[in-house]
This record gives structure tokens, sequence and C-alpha cells, in this order.
């Protein structure tokens, strides 16, 4: 993992100092609240409908397990003894007082974790493959891009007070797991022509109510003219995005309306006179970031198959952990242990103080002390040796973390709702744990396979309902709340958004209406089909009859 | 209203003539673009310094052909979080050259000065009991920077691997 040096100290410890001094002069009321909100929303401080919310980033979603046992430290001492892992390798505390924010930051810079920029109208968290480094389909580590684009970004002079929020990802698999099209700026690696390793850049990304898939500004750009890059997409865009109206400032309705050609031009014409300035990244501070990220040092094993399905033939539940959450490892030996936070009736991505440690103790014994955290509010342990799958399982098992159900029905992304949010139309965990508790028999997740399910609770679309294969949007009907079903979204290297199947429905028949698309789907799907295979080759047709139609439907079937 | 540049508040040299009907016939004054515009010969022949005002909308390509002749370019900020004049503080400094002064005016508030000083801002026309002060406040936060900017201070990165 990168480690901070005196430098990056210094300069988180002096952040968390100005944040103390501007929390005093808010206090005493030198800042009005107005002048103050963009201040504590960089710093991660929202104001939700009961109290504040504190948002904690995880640059690229990697952690140590000393920084776990942090987070669970602040739950504890500050919150109410949870935290909630969100869609973008955020951890957020809701229940958070103003006067204890510069403590908690301060506690949070001792272990190289902040909370700088994780709001506000500015780059916000980098985020990445959480498989980044380890994935056998790996062509390059994203990581330390994304570190050089966390350093270039924070308390950027010039692109602080943007039109909008502004998000990157980063991807160097061509398996996409960091939805990087679904951004404002989507760096995917991949090889040139010349077989050289570069970026592919997209711009214009995004949810929320005017949804979007990226588009590919640049089809290869060297590594090295990442940052100078990256200054003339935001530049061009911090000087003609939006500012007349909110809801159309982000960079992809601007990329839209000035057409994706103008906006090239613009950034190729200012990137030119700025591509080979200091900007030019260092191969001395590459090298110097790689260091951090060197592979740890494996033991000398084998792939052990033929113990595991000994063991998997005889204990049916452990052979279904396997199959759901446990991923390749590049290395011989290893695998990657998905760690579900969705276990069925529990809010998704919820911890406890105590799970956090527990968690933590776990990453030390069994995962080289890391954990990585992804965005669909999971966890994962990236370095478990094969020979200690069977005890974690068991271990996991006892802390609820087992849930066998990593990409299936009851791994829903879920947004906070309106049990806390300020914005929303509607519940959204209430529904989430309706269909937790829904799809519990585990052979048949591992029937349906596949699947994601993402539910928001307004058109903010926090809880990415655009690009689930099932998306639910809580919309407000005459002051009561409905739920309007999407099908066919998908946030991976096909990306795409989900059509509208039909009226919006009431809670009470969500659960029902999820279950007639899933057997739908089981009913018309051919051999090796995921659901959105079926999707699209069936579309909306069949879901739609059976929803809203199903006498008819069943007559004709 | 305070003026401050150089770490000293002075007396703004430049009669403000933006939105006026009439531009005083001599003396250091400042203009908008649309009086730079409409009366650009009279004003490139006079002597005296000549000022011009962007409005946040005004991207500095305006009057990127005659920088060598204005003295002084204002960029406002209509309310703090409008951030482009910070882009357009960067271009002229970077992409353009400039080097005579560009000054904040507008909603221009402690908080910002640092980032405004950061991207090639250098005087300051701030709302203040202790102009000074809050300059001597804003710019005590920070001793390390993790980007180069317009200030020509060094950032992380070279910090890091400077030779020797
Ligand atoms: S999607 Fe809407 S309800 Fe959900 S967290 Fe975002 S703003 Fe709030």
């Amino acid at each position: 993992m990168y480690r901070y040096d005196e430098f990056d100290h210094k300069l988180v410890a002096e952040r968390a100092r100005q944040f103390r001094r501007q929390v005093k002069r808010r206090l005493s009321g030198e800042l009005t609240e107005d002048q103050f909100k963009p201040l504590r929303l960089m710093n991660g401080l929202y104001m939700q409908l009961h109290a504040y919310m504190l948002r904690v980033n995880v640059p690229y979603g990697s952690l140590s397990s000393r920084q776990l046992r942090k987070f669970a430290h602040i739950a504890r001492t500050y919150d109410r003894d949870f935290g909630h892992f969100t869609t973008r390798q955020n951890i957020q505390y809701n229940w958070i007082k103003l006067e204890d924010v510069p403590d908690i930051l301060e506690e949070l810079a001792e272990v190289e974790v902040t909370a700088i920029q994780s709001s506000g109208n500015c780059v916000r968290n980098i985020t990445s493959d959480h498989y980044a480094g380890r994935a056998r389909d790996e062509l390059a580590d994203p990581r330390v891009y994304a570190e050089l684009l966390r350093q270039y970004t924070i308390l950027n002079p010039e692109f602080s007070y943007l039109p909008r929020k502004f998000k990157i990802a980063l991807t160097g698999s061509p398996r996409d797991r960091a939805a990087v099209a679904l951004h404002d700026i989507g760096l995917r690696m991949h090889r040139n022509e010349a077989g050289e390793t570069g970026f592919e850049v997209l711009v214009g990304g995004g949810q929320g109510r005017t949804p979007f898939i990226a588009h590919t500004i640049r089809e290869w750009l060297a590594p090295e003219h990442l940052l100078s890059y990256v200054e003339s997409i935001l530049r061009v865009y911090n000087m003609y995005g939006r500012r007349d109206n909110m809801h159309k400032a982000r960079i992809k309705i601007i990329v839209n309306q000035m057409g994706l050609d103008r906006y090239r031009e613009l950034v190729e014409a200012d990137w030119e006179q700025i591509r080979d300035s200091v900007l030019k990244v260092p191969q001395a501070e590459v090298d110097r970031i790689n260091a951090y990220f060197e592979p740890p040092e494996y033991e000398c094993l084998a792939d052990i198959p033929d113990e595991l399905n000994d063991v998997r033939a005889r204990i049916p539940e452990f052979d279904q952990w396997m199959s759901a959450n446990v991923a390749e490892h590049r290395v011989p030996g290893y695998s990657i242990v998905n760690i579900s936070l969705k276990a069925p009736g529990l809010p998704p991505g919820d911890m406890t103080a105590d799970t956090m440690d527990a968690v933590a103790d776990l990453a030390d014994r069994y995962s080289l002390d890391e954990i990585r955290v992804n965005h669909r509010q999971n966890l994962s342990f990236v370095d478990v040796r094969q020979l200690d799958l069977f005890t974690l399982w068991k271990k996991l098992k006892l802390l609820d973390l087992a849930t066998p159900n990593i990409q299936t029905v009851s791994d829903i992304i879920c947004c906070p709702g309106l049990d806390y949010c300020n914005l929303a139309n509607s519940r959204s965990i209430p529904i989430a744990q309706d269909l937790s508790r829904h799809f519990v028999d585990v052979d048949h997740l591992a029937l349906v396979g596949d699947f994601t399910i993402n539910i928001s609770g307004c058109m903010n679309a926090c809880g990415h309902h655009h690009v689930g294969n099932i998306g639910i949007l809580g919309v407000n009907k005459r002051g009561k709340e409905y739920f309007q079903l999407t099908l066919g979204g998908s946030s991976d290297e096909n990306a795409s958004l989900g059509d509208r199947l039909g009226r919006a429905l009431p809670q009470d028949e969500v659960p029902a209406a999820v279950e007639t698309i899933v057997d739908t789907y089981l009913a018309i799907r051919l051999d090796g089909e995921r659901f959105l295979d079926t999707y699209r080759r069936a579309g909306i047709a069949p879901f739609r009859e059976a929803v809203y139609n199903p006498v008819q439907a069943r007559a004709v079937a | 209203m305070a003026l401050l540049k150089n770490n000293a508040v002075i007396d703004d040299p430049f009669a403000d003539a933006t939105g006026r009907e009439t531009i005083p016939a001599s003396g250091p004054v400042l203009v908008d673009l649309d009086q730079w515009q409409s009366h650009r010969e009279q004003l490139l022949q006079r002597t005296e310094p000549v000022g011009v005002k962007l409005r946040s909308d005004q991207p500095p390509e305006s009057i990127a052909e005659d920088l060598h002749s204005i003295a002084l370019i204002a960029l406002e900020f209509p309310v703090f979080r409008d951030g482009r004049a910070y882009s357009y503080a960067r271009l002229l400094r970077g992409q353009y050259g400039y080097s005579g002064e560009i000054r904040a005016v507008g909603d221009v508030l402690l908080e910002q000065l640092h980032f405004m000083e950061r991207t090639g801002f250098d005087a300051f026309e701030l709302e203040s009991d202790d102009p000074l002060g809050d300059m001597q406040v804003a710019s005590a936060d920070f001793g390390v920077w993790y980007q180069p900017a317009a200030d020509g201070r060094l950032s992380a990165v070279q910090l890091r691997h400077r030779a020797g």
C-alpha cells in the first residue's frame, strides 16, 4: 500500500488544522453558513436530515487493517457504533457533531486517511478496480496513476470551485470493475499498436437525472502525460461548464451540448501548450510510488483444486461461498475473497465497529493486512492463501459476513434514501432489506447467477439504479412512495443504461415484481446466458408482459 | 473596500470607469470589455496604464492580442463559488505569458485568497476590516503543495526529486 512521506503527512496535518480554524470562524459567526458550506463539503461534511454526515475517503479502495481499526474507533467514539460503505470507496458516518470534526480529521490523519474533497464541487476521491494488482486479467496496475491523480487533485487551486462535482475512475483490466464509463473522466489502460501501455481517456459519463455513458476523447495517452491531459479536460470544464443550473452543470452536459469534437479540440489545444511542462510525470516519481505497490512476498504455493474440491463436496455451504465469493488471484496458491456486507435483512454496506475490528484482525491473519473496498459496497481480501480459505470462511460465517451472494440478486447496491438523506423521494434501505429477505435461498441465487440490483431513493442516482440489471428508483406520487423499475443497465466494459419497465409500483409490490422478472429470465434464458444477455437478446417485452399483464402472459406461455 | 498588493494596502491608482458613459481623458483607468472593444484604438494610444475588467463569463481569449498594452486585468468573482477566474488567471500567467497585474474583484473572501494567489492573482480587492490580517491567515495554512501552479512554488513531486 502507499505510505505517506513527510510531504503527505505535512499537507494532511495542515489541512486538518485549517479546517479547525474554519470551524472556529463558523462557530463565531465570522463565516456565514453559505460561505462555510463549500468549505465543510470539501472536508467531507454534509448536512443530512437529522445530523451532519462525514464522508471519509478510501483512495482507490485500498485500506490497511490499522486504518479499518481507526474507522471502528471513530464509529464508537463519535458516532453510533457503525459506519456505512458507499459506492465510491468511501465510508460515511451519519451522526456526527460539527465540533468533533476537527478532532476526527486529526485522528484520521494519524493513519493516513482523509475526508478531503469527499464532497463539494471539486475532484472527488479517485476510485479504481478493487482487484488492482491482483487480478489475473490485469494489464497494468492502475494504483500508481490513481495515487498520482490523488495528489494532483488534492487542494488543486484552480479546480476547487468547479461547476459541479467531478469523479475520476481508473481500470488496468479489460474487465471493468470500476465502472469507468460512468465517470466524469474514465481511464482505461490498454496497449496501442506499438504495444505500449497507456490510457484510453473517456469523458462525460455520469448518472444522476441525465445519465450518460462516457465518450472516448482520446484513444491512447502516454502515462507520462496523464496529469497534463486531465488538467486540460478540467480547465475546459471549469471555463465552459454551465453554472446557471446545478442540474446541468456536470461535464456530461457541456460535452453533449458542445459536441465531443469541439470539446476535444479545446482540450487538445490547451494540452499542446502544457504537455511538456512540469506536469509531465517524472519517472522517478512513478518509481517511488510503484515501490509501495510491489507485490508482497508470496509463499511459493500451488493451486489446490483437489483439496478444495474435497471440502466443497462435503460442505455445500462452503461450496456455494467458493463459487459466489471467491475469485482468481494472479499468484498460484492464492485467492481473492469477497466479503459480503449484504446479509439478508441488513442495510447494504453498513458495518458495526465490532465487526470492523474483527475484519481488521482477520485481514492481519489471512490477507497480509490489507482490505479493499469496492463500488458494490462490499469488501475484499486480496491475498488469501488457498490453504486458509476454509478456516477463513468459518470465521467470516461467525461474523455473518459469508453470505454467498456476490454479484447475485441479493447483492444489492443501495443509497441511504429517506432514512438519512434530505433529497430523497423515498426510502431505499427497506426495499433492499425486503429483497434480501426475499432471496435467501442460496441454491436459487446460484441458479439465477450473475445479477445486479441497484436502488436509489431519488433521481440523483447515488444507488446507481441506471446501471443495475434491475434498477429501482424511488419516486413520489401524490405524497406516496412508489418505485420505478428499469431493466438492462450495466456498469462494466459494455456499459448500458436501463430501460423503463412501466408504471411505478408501490413498495409492497416490488419484491414480487423482481421475482417475476427473475422467473421470466429463468424461463426464457438460453444456455450460458446471464440475465443481461437474455435481456439484450429478448428485449423488454416479455418482462413487461409478465409484470404488468400476468394473466395474459401466463395464458400465452 | 481595500486593495491589497504586495502585502500592503494601497490606494487604487486606476480610476474605475467600468459601466460608465465616458472614460476619463487622462490618468490610469479601468474599463470593461465592452468599453475596451468599442474604444480600443483610443485606449491603445494612451500613455498612461489601462486596465480591463473581465466578467466571469468572459475568458481572456477576447483580449489575448492586446495583452502587452494592458497593465491590469481585473477578474471578477460574481460569487465566491464561481471558480472560472482561477482558470483565466492560470491561462494568463501560463499560456499567454502575461506579467501585468491580475486583480481579484467581486466576492473576494479570506478562505479563497490562497487559491487565488496560487493561480496567479497578485492584487485583491477585499471587503474586510483587516485585509492584511486576512492575507496573513490565508497564507499561513499551508507549507506544502501537491501541484505546480502559477506561483512558482515547488510541488511535492518537484521537491522529492530535486537534483542533488
Ligand atoms: S439517490 Fe437521492 S435519496 Fe439516495 S442518497 Fe442520493 S440524493 Fe439521497
